[in-house]
């Protein structure tokens, strides 16, 4: 099938600054794409390209088969929502819906009748005659949502439509949102950097840095098999623990760190090339990590001190010390460990991560 | 799916060039050519017309040597020293008298303020009044008893610059104390918490702590003092036209007399030529101090 | 008005564009007015971390005494031109200018409206007056709309070049009108308006251009970007989004530009004499005429109430707008 979207060889300058550089994206029809990165990556910019917001200086963009590289918002077929709502103050709910079908010299007859829709959609039917200022933000973001929503775009674009949301609201909203896209069908892009919201709406994310995707996968990939020591380090809190050392041995490869000695036996290697000895990272997410009984029967198991507790409720984040480095551990919520302890942790060599120490990329 | 060129770039915004226009025209044709026009036209003999008959440096011989023109620089100097060195202080102190929470402080502000909103046509007939030596402040102070009393500076061809200082100040200290006012208003009340905790006294806070934290807005205002001394001339041509005899003239007055009352344009654009040097004189170090300086 | 240059990022607070206020958590984009914290805006009062004052300390004593003098100083010139304008001439040669009146005549007020010499005419201030209103409303008009859509669109549609001319307007607000004003005779000779109102008007506009753009185009630059973009997708082009969503939400700034040119241009003197006739001359120049011509007795009350009725049009305008002045002036301070 046709992708929804398709980006080629895209890049764009602010004056001499590259700040996105030589994108390549294709985006299915009905596809929940997330861009997922730390602040100042690009995100926005790259939403903003697609929007038309911003004139590109390379490649060409495609939205269901056409080339709008050229071609003015209004004519692309989208419909945005931003971050700031950016409802227009001086309007109503129901003007701030209707603004752009006017623009576009709709009947009348029609306008109501997406207006209502689009409403009833949102179940902000009795806000329509407010304005701005007298709605929550919660409406305002649907509000916001509904401006889009009436457009009766085939591509949705979303720039951290919840981040000026508390976090209950927050959480709400995130439903609504996956709700709304199973039930409209249609293309989405929404750029966050929280993870939560990457991980739970997301058909696939699209990790970013420097302009650069790093990786394109679904979210349970990513969180699996990250292709790089940066997407690892960034999925996940607490993040990723990570030991710099060697990769040894000849038939049965052993990963060496400190006290560390940890046999590969089970692990998969991403590219067989990759399974020679050489400098390497293993990384190992806290949640991966075991202690007690379970870690005296890992294929690794080492003493640690504990060193800092976070208690959650549901979890409960440690701190150890192990070779004079800090190491984060889930335990249980209800565990009675105090720092000063010593506990013994370990984990399989399956549940690890292996990376390249200068390429950074996985093993 | 074919890609496309970048199409031509000229007409994209093209309403916002067109909106443009205006300004666009304005910066080129007078800012930028009026003024080179101007200067230009200082190195011909023009008289009743400008025409294109160029005497090289005649104009400014002629200018230097006019007791006039030196006269309106040397008032232009005593005028502005006093009144930037007045205004910057006065404002300063009425700013930090109206910042001591006192109550009425609008109102204050307000009897402060107002003579900035009157022309300098009507400031400086209500001061030819005042200091009018048969009607006012001297016969007042005459009629007390004090005979011998003098207070004339409009027909003291020695003072006269001071006179029209009097009123330059009444006019516009309101602004500078509004400005200060504004500057002392943005410095965080915890300097003062930090201060008092120091036990620095009040003045020594001020003298060492604030002003020095408020450099902004004393160049702001010393800018503007400064621009507008230089364009000082309806105050003149109100309260004493010049006089008595040549002794209030200024150069944005002598400018106007030379193109439009003697019909001498080359003196006239010299003489604004010269104006303009004094303005670049001062704006551009304070524009490379302020922007230049920034860019490292 | 003092006319002076503007820093481009100097403190003074200009009206920032209200939005719709934004709820509990975060409030990034929206708030298009932020503080710096601990710092408080513009002129509000507000509590500060010094010793509360005791009521009739010495302190106090002192500042309000001081204040009071200084207010009384201020007041004095105002005070005197009423006062001289509502005595007869014979009380005023006798009297003292300080003197409230013994007979309070309207007589000079009249005269100054209506029959008051110039030179040429014996009409009184009231040509004037109306020959101001004339320059007054259309150069506000002119002046602020195509400072507001220059604004509007160096804020939001920044084109390349837009920022040299921009900066051309800037710097040329430092040039003293002087070396522009013989150039400006010849262009509006050359095209027949030299002594009428619309030249006077054009000139008006053009020396209004610098501060009064600069004005707008900071406030719309302090609207989140947000706001334009979610426009534009909606379709709306340069001009629908001046209409529609800029100049609904901008009326604060509105004032603040009619303030700053209303009193400004009311005020003018130089380029009313220079470029106008004597029979369309403005009100300050007809009023220096009235009061400083040389023929005849001198009237000293109807002087002073030319003077009044001159300066009342800012005053009123000051007195009724309040802070909103200070803000004008503010930004005005830095007219060119
Ligand atoms: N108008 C601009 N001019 C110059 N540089 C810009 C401009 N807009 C953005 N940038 C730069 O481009 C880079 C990407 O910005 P972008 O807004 O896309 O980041 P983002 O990923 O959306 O970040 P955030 O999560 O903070 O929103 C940043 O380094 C930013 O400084
Ligand atoms: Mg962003």
């Amino acid at each position: 099938m046709e992708p929804s979207i398709s980006i080629r060889n895209l890049s764009l300058d602010f004056g001499s600054l590259r700040v996105l550089k030589d994108l390549d994206l294709n985006v299915g029809q009905g596809e929940f794409l997330v861009l997922l990165g730390s602040s100042g990556c690009g995100k926005s910019t790259l939403l903003n390209c697609i929007a038309g917001l911003l004139e590109i200086s390379e490649g060409q963009i495609f939205i269901g088969g056409r080339n709008v590289t050229w071609e003015e918002p209004s004519q692309r077929g989208i419909g945005m929502v931003f971050q700031s709502y950016a409802l227009y103050p001086q309007m109503t709910v129901a003007g701030n819906l209707s603004f752009g079908l006017k623009n576009a010299g709709l009947p009348k007859a029609e306008i109501a009748a997406r207006v209502d829709r689009a409403a009833k959609i949102l179940q902000i039917e009795p806000l329509l005659d407010r304005k701005p200022a007298a709605l929550s933000g919660g409406q305002r973001q649907r509000a916001a949502i509904g401006r889009a929503l009436v457009r009766d775009a085939d591509v949705f674009l979303f720039d951290e439509p919840l981040s000026n949301l508390d976090a209950k609201l927050r959480a709400d909203l995130r439903v609504e949102i996956k709700q709304l896209h199973s039930k409209l069908k249609n293309t989405m892009i929404y750029v966050t950097h929280d993870q939560i919201e990457a991980m739970t709406l997301a058909d696939r994310i699209a990790i970013m840095r420097g302009g650069s995707i790093l990786q394109l996968d679904t979210p349970e990939e990513i969180y699996l098999r990250p292709n790089c020591r940066y997407v690892a380090n960034f999925i996940g809190s607490p993040s990723m623990n990570f030991f710099d050392g060697r990769i040894e041995g000849g038939d049965h490869l052993r990963f060496v760190s400190g006290s560390l000695n940890l046999p590969l036996a089970g692990y998969a290697f991403a590219d067989p090339q990759g399974a020679r000895p050489g400098p390497a990272t293993l990384g190992i997410r806290p949640e991966h990590i075991v202690s007690g009984a379970e870690a005296e029967a890992a294929a690794i198991s080492l003493t640690a001190e504990v060193d800092l507790i976070e208690p959650l409720g549901s979890d409960t984040f440690a701190r150890v010390t192990l070779d004079g480095s800090n190491l984060w551990i889930r335990l249980d919520g209800q565990a009675r460990t105090r720092p000063g302890d010593r506990l013994v942790i370990g984990f399989a060599p399956e549940r690890a991560h292996l990376f390249d120490l200068d390429t950074e990329l996985r093993l | 799916m074919a890609a496309m060129a970048r199409p031509a770039r000229w007409h994209r915004n093209i309403s916002a060039k067109v909106a443009a226009i205006p300004m666009i025209a304005t910066a080129l044709c007078i800012f930028i050519g009026g003024t080179a026009w101007t200067v230009v036209y200082s190195f011909t003999n023009s008289k009743l017309l400008p025409k294109e008959s160029f005497v090289g440096l005649r104009q400014y011989e002629r200018l230097w040597g006019s007791s006039k023109w030196l006269t309106s620089i040397e008032n232009l100097a005593i005028y502005g020293a006093f009144s930037l060195i007045f205004a910057l202080v006065i404002g300063f102190l009425l700013a930090a008298l109206l910042d001591q929470k006192i109550r009425f402080e609008d109102t204050f502000r307000t009897i402060l303020l107002y003579p900035f909103a009157l022309s300098f046509i009507v400031t400086g007939l209500a001061w030819q009044w005042i200091l009018n030596p048969d009607f006012g402040v001297q016969a007042v102070v005459r009629g007390l008893g004090w005979e011998s009393f003098t207070f004339d500076p409009l027909y003291n061809p020695d003072i006269v610059i001071y006179g029209v200082l009097i009123a330059g100040l009444w006019h516009e200290t309101g602004l500078i104390m509004c400005l200060m006012l504004a500057g002392l208003r943005g410095i965080d009340e915890d300097i003062w918490k930090a201060a008092r905790i120091d036990g620095i006294p009040t003045w020594k806070t001020y003298l060492f702590i604030v002003i020095p934290m408020m450099r902004g807005i004393f160049i702001t205002a010393i800018v503007l003092i400064a621009s507008g001394i230089i364009k000082v001339y309806d105050l003149v041509v109100a309260q004493t036209g010049g006089g008595p005899g040549i002794a209030s003239e200024v150069p944005a007055k002598y400018v106007y007399d030379a193109m439009f009352l003697s019909q001498n344009l080359g003196q006239g654009f010299a003489a604004s030529t010269m104006m303009l040097l004094t303005v670049v004189i001062i704006v551009v170090p304070w524009a490379y101090l302020e922007f230049g300086g920034k860019r490292k | 008005m003092t006319k002076t240059p503007h820093l481009l990022k100097n403190s003074l607070k200009f009206p920032q564009p209200e939005l719709e206020p934004v709820d509990t958590t975060v409030a990034v984009a929206t708030a298009a007015t932020p503080t710096p914290s601990g710092t408080r805006s513009d002129l509000e009062p507000g509590p500060r971390g010094r010793k509360p004052a005791r009521r009739f300390s010495r302190r106090n004593l002192f500042i309000y005494g001081t204040l009071t003098l200084v207010a009384l100083y201020y007041l004095l010139p105002l005070y005197v031109m009423v006062v001289t304008s509502l005595k007869g001439m014979p009380e005023i040669r006798l009297g003292n200018i300080f003197a409230p009146p013994l007979e309070i005549t309207f007589e000079p007020w009249v005269k100054a409206w209506s029959e008051a010499c110039t030179g040429l005419n014996c009409d009184g201030l009231s040509r004037g007056f109306w020959n101001s209103v004339r320059i007054l409303v259309p150069s506000v008009i002119l002046s602020i709309a195509i400072a507001s859509v220059n604004g509007y669109a160096l804020a939001n549609w920044r084109f390349k070049g837009a920022e040299l001319f921009f900066t051309i307007l800037i710097v040329g607000a430092f040039i003293p009108y002087q070396v522009m004003i013989y150039p400006i005779v010849i262009m509006l000779r050359e095209v027949g308006l030299y002594g009428s109102l619309t030249g006077l008007v054009l000139v008006h506009s053009v020396f209004g251009m610098p501060i009064l753009t600069l004005l707008f185009r900071n406030y719309f630059a302090s609207v989140p970007e947000e706001l334009f973009k979610a426009a534009r997708v909606d379709g709306a082009g340069f001009w629908a989004i001046y209409f529609k969503i800029m100049l609904p939400m901008s009326l604060p700034i509105f004032v603040v530009a009619i303030i700053l040119q209303v009193t400004g241009i009311w005020n003018d003197f130089l380029f009313g004499v220079i470029y106008t006739k004597p029979d369309l001359y403005p009100m300050t120049v007809q009023l220096n005429n009235i009061v400083n011509s040389t023929q005849g007795v001198k009237e000293y009350n109807v002087n002073m109430a030319a003077t009044i009725l001159t300066g009342l049009v800012p005053l009123s305008i000051y007195f009724l707008s309040g802070k909103l002045f200070v803000r004008g002036i503010a930004a005005g301070a830095v007219k060119g």
